[in-house]
């Protein structure tokens, strides 16, 4: 069957079962969306930014579980997918991103919108390709596909030129079967390592399980959950583990890390076994590494060898599939208890967190707002995040029993509004909720209008306090208050919303704070909230940037007005 | 300490930058490289020195491995192996002294491959130690040009060693002996 280049492109996507993507057109893929109108079982969401249509790809894929497709012009097209392919690549996302290129006969000539993207590209994908011949189309997509998904995840861009879009090829599917992705499929767990495992965990007294996003990029969650209970073992979550497993487990205990909570901190410090399963040491997790978890001797499970003693010296790697190995473990281990050690730590669990939320006088704290959706939502929503205060507040007061999406390697501001358009169309069975800041909500604000465009009901709240918080809280911190470019402008976010046709209220005490939220659930199309808050509240408890990670910023005792008067206490 | 990459890659346009990106990123000063084919069409060999530590070995090859051109890495400097660089070098050699320089060449298995009115090339290959040391002799009689290739390594004894068989390489990240 004869075909042209860009008929090829979407039997591929097809086949690979991308009924959704996401794009934005231009000048080197009009053959590309032309031949679109064939294609009647493909659904494009017209992004209005590419960024933003490259956030919904991601999006999509974190709330579906499958590979998300945006596709872009060349040039400023594809330069505007940079962000959104970054923080794809730090979250392990599996993406696959089409362009645009110029006729392939003036590549390297600064051709009108040419830019070397496959160059620019490079370190922030998995792969990519450049693609100027027709019949190397197919191959390469499928290819893309399988790298997107094999092994550690991650986006792959496929560059195509105008010509080899136009050109018209003998389309064989068949013949362009992936193989070289092979090479990457993880290895089955080595014998010796699992033994060594057990042995560690046989004889620990006081044991943690710190549980990353490769828990669900591995489909483990029901093996976690599995083998945490058989042996009782805590289980303590990165921001993007917080996934992992329902916040009402009895053995979660909650996020670690800079803005963890300190009995999960203290426990990790505590521990004398770490057993970390699908995450990577990240420097937000373990502060100074000089001093992290001193007594623990340490068990890392890593689909990536490079993860291996990058930041933490662990005595037992095992470098393999995180479900394998969950599947390998669970035989071998015999019942435990622990009640110790787990009553230590519950003992402190969550009083710090309820005081914090206690005050109802004067400005509405921003974690109030989080609860308050909390408690609408019974934690049952999917919860999609910005970055930057309200995120580390959304992570600490929402207990998840769904899921939560965030930007966590890259900590893209601008990213929650796409990527939340992104996870309803993935997964539109779900209450979506996106919380964001007045910040990085006016950073890819133009995305109201694709909510409009595809008929979707989001709840969105703005915790706006004024500023740019988290840099805000930093300056006050560390700067001796100098803020600098932090205190931001913002407009109305109701009106903007309204003239976007999407409807809203603005909230700026507390008894109107629950009744507001039951007003956007009960919307039938989506409902902006904009919540303004207690202009500087920090986030606590803090572990200072390079900072032990017991050497906490505790919360002030009464939130605000010991934070003003003497600012955090040690 | 210098560490000694054998890698085996896709022969694909843009394979050399992902491989020298990976270093560059990460700061790594590489101190050669060498591309060639190999008794496999469609698949190159690069000889890669770098100074580092051996953590920094450790991740370099792991990072190597992740590269989805790369079919194969070998550590050579944890096995014994063969180093060798080629030199061509240009010295200053008016007729008077011409035999001495030769009769030194000779010394060094050096051989003489052109000669000028005041000048000739020797083209030498060795150890990285021996060309030094010939460098060093000849400095006195004027070095007008160096062509250096840095290293090429093969590691010695009978293991499984070469392009392997398909897509299935990356089984063995370091040779079983």
């Amino acid at each position: 069957m004869e075909l042209s280049g860009a008929q090829i492109i979407w039997e591929c996507l097809i086949r690979e079962g991308a009924d959704t993507v996401f794009g934005y057109p231009g000048g080197t893929v009009i053959n590309l969306y032309d031949a679109l109108l064939d294609y009647p079982a493909i659904h494009h969401v017209l992004a209005r930014h590419e960024q933003g249509a490259c956030h919904m790809a991601d999006g999509y894929s974190r709330a579906s579980g499958r590979t998300g497709v945006v596709i872009a012009t060349s040039g400023p097209g594809a330069m505007n997918l940079v962000t959104g392919l970054a923080n794809a690549m730090l979250d392990s996302i599996p993406m696959v991103a089409i362009t645009g290129q110029v006729r392939s006969n003036l590549l390297g000539t600064d051709a009108f919108q040419e830019i070397d993207v496959t160059g620019v590209t490079l370190p922030i994908t998995k792969h990519n390709y450049l693609v100027q011949r027709p019949e190397d189309i197919a191959p390469a997509i499928r290819e893309a596909f399988a790298v997107a998904r094999t092994g550690r995840p991650g986006p792959v861009l496929v560059d195509i030129t105008t010509d080899a879009q136009k050109a018209r090829t003998r389309f064989n599917w068949e013949a362009g079967v992936p193989q070289r992705h092979l090479r990457h499929i993880p290895k089955e767990p080595a014998e010796a390592s699992l033994e060594q495992a057990c042995k560690l965990i046989t004889h620990a007294k006081r044991p943690v399980i710190l549980a990353g996003h490769g828990v669900r990029l591995s489909g483990a969650e029901t093996e976690l959950i599995a083998l945490a209970e058989k042996l009782n073992i805590p289980v303590i979550t990165t921001l993007l583990g917080i996934s992992d497993l329902p916040a009402s487990h009895p053995l979660n205990m909650g996020m670690l890390g800079m803005h963890g909570e300190s009995w999960t901190n203290k426990a990790v410090q505590e521990s004398d076994l770490i057993i970390a399963m699908g995450m990577r040491f990240d420097d937000r997790v373990t502060g100074d590494l000089k001093t992290f978890a001193p007594h623990a001797k340490k068990i890392h499970v890593d689909v990536d060898q490079s993860e291996i003693d990058k930041n933490v010296k662990v005595d037992v790697p095992i470098v393999a599939d995180l479900r394998a190995v969950l599947t390998a473990l669970l035989p071998r281990l015999e019942t435990m208890e622990h009640a110790d050690w787990l009553s230590q730590i519950r003992s402190t669990k969550g009083e710090a967190q309820a005081e914090a939320i206690l005050s109802h006088e004067g400005l509405i704290q921003a974690p109030q707002v989080i609860h308050e959706i909390w408690k609408a939502t019974e934690g049952k929503a999917l919860m999609v995040t910005d970055v930057g205060q309200h995120q580390m507040w959304e992570a600490q007061y929402y207990k998840h029993e769904v899921g939560l999406i965030t930007s966590g390697g890259l900590g893209t501001m601008g990213f929650g509004l796409p990527a939340a358009i992104g996870a309803k169309m993935g997964r539109p069975d779900r209450e979506v909720w996106i919380v964001a800041g007045d910040g990085g909500f006016q950073m890819n604000i133009q995305e109201l209008m694709t909510i409009i465009q595809e008929g979707l009901k989001v709840n969105i709240a703005v915790v706006n306090n004024g500023y740019l918080g988290m840099v805000r809280q930093w300056q006050e911190l560390f700067y001796d208050k100098r803020y600098a470019s932090t205190p931001i402008l913002s407009p109305d976010f109701v009106k903007v919303a309204a003239a976007y046709g999407i409807a809203g209220e603005t909230v700026s005490r507390y008894e109107d704070l629950a009744p507001a939220i039951q007003r956007a659930r009960a919307a039938s199309g989506s409902y902006l909230v904009e919540f303004r808050v207690e202009p500087e509240l920090s986030v606590f408890p803090m572990v200072p940037a390079g900072a032990s990670l017991h050497d906490m910023l505790r919360r002030p005792a009464r939130a605000k007005s010991a934070a003003k008067k003497k600012g955090a206490q040690r | 300490m210098s560490h000694v990459f054998v890698v085996y890659t896709d022969d694909e346009p843009g394979v050399l930058n992902r491989v020298t990106s990976l270093f560059r990123r990460r700061g790594f000063n590489i101190h050669s490289l060498t591309v060639g084919p190999t008794e496999h069409s469609g698949v190159s060999r690069m000889t890669i020195v770098v100074e580092t530590d051996e953590l920094g070995a450790k991740l370099a090859h792991a990072h190597l491995e992740k590269l989805f051109n790369v079919q194969r890495v070998e550590q050579l400097s944890r096995f014994p192996s063969i180093v060798r660089d080629l030199v061509l070098l240009r010295v200053k050699a008016d007729p008077d002294i011409r035999p001495q320089i030769m009769q030194l060449a000779t010394a060094f298995r050096a051989a003489v491959v052109d000669i000028a009115a005041d000048s000739l090339i020797l083209e030498c290959t060795g150890s990285a130690g021996k060309i030094d040391a010939l460098l060093d002799v000849m400095r006195p009689y004027g070095i007008l040009e160096i062509g250096r290739t840095g290293a090429v390594a093969m590691a010695r004894g009978a293991g499984f060693y070469g392009v392997q068989s398909s897509y299935t390489a990356s089984e063995s990240i370091t040779p079983q002996r």
